[in-house]
């Protein structure tokens, strides 16, 4: 597919979403804006999902998971305490950019993030076997993401930061992303994910890319 | 348009950061919406918050104490969080307090809370969030909507009831039950088809990005066949009236500041930025800062969006002085809402 060139609408490739909440609508009108097609799907049917969809990202489809999960590149904005009820077989081989916080001081504990050292993405890519998973979407607010999207260029445009494992998946995302209105800053593998995790600078703040190259290379240094 | 205030009770603070006593929050709370009351204005939510900041705990015990003290307001819980009590509890708390009022002043709005305090405190697993919620709403309007004094209903979170009775019942009959929300559009569609009317909780972001969902709401609704009176929508948001939008912003952003700090610990965020507060404090932005005139233009425009039948405010966080609180209350009855019923007029 064609992620990130600056081709016709039509040649951009199909993302598919999975949840419907704050962060997966976003995200879905914005992959809109782009010209990708776009397949909404949660844990219930799709007829379920159709007047939402609709209304509140026109332009998607509403699908069945298993649908949604045969895109060219599949997002996961699920609670992440549901992460359990995707389907790794459906996903697997797929791309799949990570956009769940494990952020127990305002969802609670949970018992498979809190007893790890590792980070959030790779308890989700232990479980997605076979899916080539991408820390990407998770350290921007919901209702920051259309108004801080912008052109390809523009002046102090907002940077969001990508963790992976698999480099060429990696670069896929950077291009979903550039698309969708951000540049995007490589952090290293799905471990360095830490370092944009919940309660870090990262996380809290709003960087362009320079600033936010500077911020995970000075969170490595004091890893 | 309802012009109205909310709370989640607001403990004031020493000069070097402590906290004053939790109960002298709570009385400062009564007094408020007796206030509101004596000025006119139109509604007044309370809680539910468990914090030694917020201490509005028991939004039953306040409102059953404010409706034997006031006579024309209407009060209501801002939310109760419902997934981790015991819907027949709630019932029959607001319709005690719907019965010391005189009737038809007291009001109910379900949510599942922003934050998860309820759930260690009352013992319940976050795991079931949804189905605790789900299943609690259910109860609560199958109490509400039961034809005389005994209902029956069952579940599988709570113990099944078998024709009991659960009273006193409302003077009225029925209590209205709001559903509250962030902004999740499943939650907005839920409402529709069950013909609740509902509440958004929008504090932060651009509040005239929800207008999908008030359009989803209204859509679902009437896809259930749910009449397109019954369909109500509320906004429950941030803010402060003052004389002057100077006076405005420069009263809010203290206790703005302490609130942050202190979720900021909790939750991990860094000190807050004023750069942040400016922005959110001017239009399109989240918060209701400013003169009468101001905020009147702020609510008439989200109302061209929305088309909500109410806009309410909650003033009082991060130890925000009392006269501060009572007095934007004065403005929001006396020069804010006339100002929006003239620009609604006008439309």
């Amino acid at each position: 597919m064609d992620i990130g060139e600056q081709g016709e609408a039509a040649s951009r490739g199909t993302i598919g979403i999975l949840g419907a909440g704050r962060v997966g609508t976003a995200m879905a009108r914005l992959a809109i804006a782009a010209g990708y097609r776009v397949k909404v799907a949660t844990s219930k049917p799709a007829a379920d999902n159709e007047l939402i969809i609709e209304i509140v990202t026109p332009g998607a489809v509403a699908v069945d998971a298993g649908e949604a999960a045969a895109s060219d590149l599949v997002v996961v904005a699920i609670p992440l305490h549901k992460y359990r009820s995707l389907d790794a077989g459906a996903l697997a081989g797929r791309v799949v950019v990570d956009a769940m916080n494990y952020w127990a001081a305002t969802d609670g504990d949970i018992a498979d993030f809190e007893k790890t050292h590792l980070s959030s993405s790779e308890v989700v890519s232990a479980y997605l076997v076979g899916s080539r998973v991408v820390k990407s979407f998770n350290h921007i607010g919901y209702h920051e993401m259309e108004p801080d999207a912008a052109e390809q260029g523009s002046p102090n445009r907002r940077a969001l930061a990508v963790a992976g494992d698999d480099e060429a998946a990696k670069a896929m995302v950077a291009g979903f992303i550039d698309t969708l209105g951000f540049d995007s800053v490589d952090a290293g593998d799905l471990a360095a994910g830490k370092a944009f995790e919940p309660g870090t600078d990262i996380f809290n703040g709003r960087f362009n890319a320079a600033e936010l190259a500077q911020a995970l290379q000075h969170s490595l240094a004091t890893a | 348009m309802e012009i109205g205030a909310y709370s989640f009770g607001d403990t004031q603070r020493n000069t070097n950061g402590s906290l004053q006593p939790t109960g002298e929050a709570i009385r400062n709370l009564f007094e408020a919406i007796k206030h509101a009351d004596a000025v006119g204005l139109d509604y007044f939510g309370v809680g539910e918050h468990h914090t030694t900041s917020m201490p509005a705990s028991s939004p039953g015990a306040l409102i059953a104490a404010a409706a034997a003290a006031t006579s024309r307001i209407k009060l209501g819980s801002a939310a109760s969080i419902i997934s981790t009590d015991d819907p027949v509890r709630i019932f029959q708390q607001f319709a005690t307090a719907d019965a010391v009022s005189g009737g038809g002043r007291i009001e109910i709005t379900a949510g599942r809370g922003s934050s998860v305090e309820t759930f260690p405190l009352f013992g319940y697993d976050l795991g079931e969030y949804d189905e605790l919620y789900a299943e609690k709403l259910d109860l609560l309007m199958a109490i509400n909507n039961a034809g005389g004094n005994h209902v029956t209903w069952s579940g599988t979170k709570r113990p099944a009831i078998e024709d009991l009775a659960v009273v006193p019942r409302p003077l009225g009959g029925h209590l209205p039950i709001w559903v509250a929300t962030g902004g999740n559009a499943s939650s907005s569609a839920r409402a529709g088809q069950l013909g609740l009317p509902v509440s958004y909780g929008i504090i932060g972001g651009e509040p005239h990005r929800f207008a999908p969902l008030a359009e989803l709401y209204r859509r679902a609704g009437a896809q259930a066949g749910h009449p397109a009176d019954s369909l109500k929508i509320s906004v429950a948001a941030l803010g402060l009236v003052a004389p002057t939008k100077q006076e405005a912003l420069e009263r809010f952003y203290p206790g703005w500041y302490n609130l942050n700090v202190e979720m900021g610990r909790l939750r991990g965020w860094p000190a807050p930025d004023k750069r942040a507060y400016d922005a959110q404090a001017e239009a399109p932005g989240a918060y209701y800062v400013g003169s009468p005139d101001e905020v009147a233009e702020r609510i008439v425009h989200l109302h061209g969006y929305m088309g909500h039948m109410r806009h309410f405010l909650q003033t009082d966080i991060g130890g925000l002085p009392q006269e501060h609180l009572l007095e934007s209350i004065t403005l929001l009855a006396t020069e804010v809402k006339p100002r929006v019923q003239r620009l609604l007029a006008r439309k």
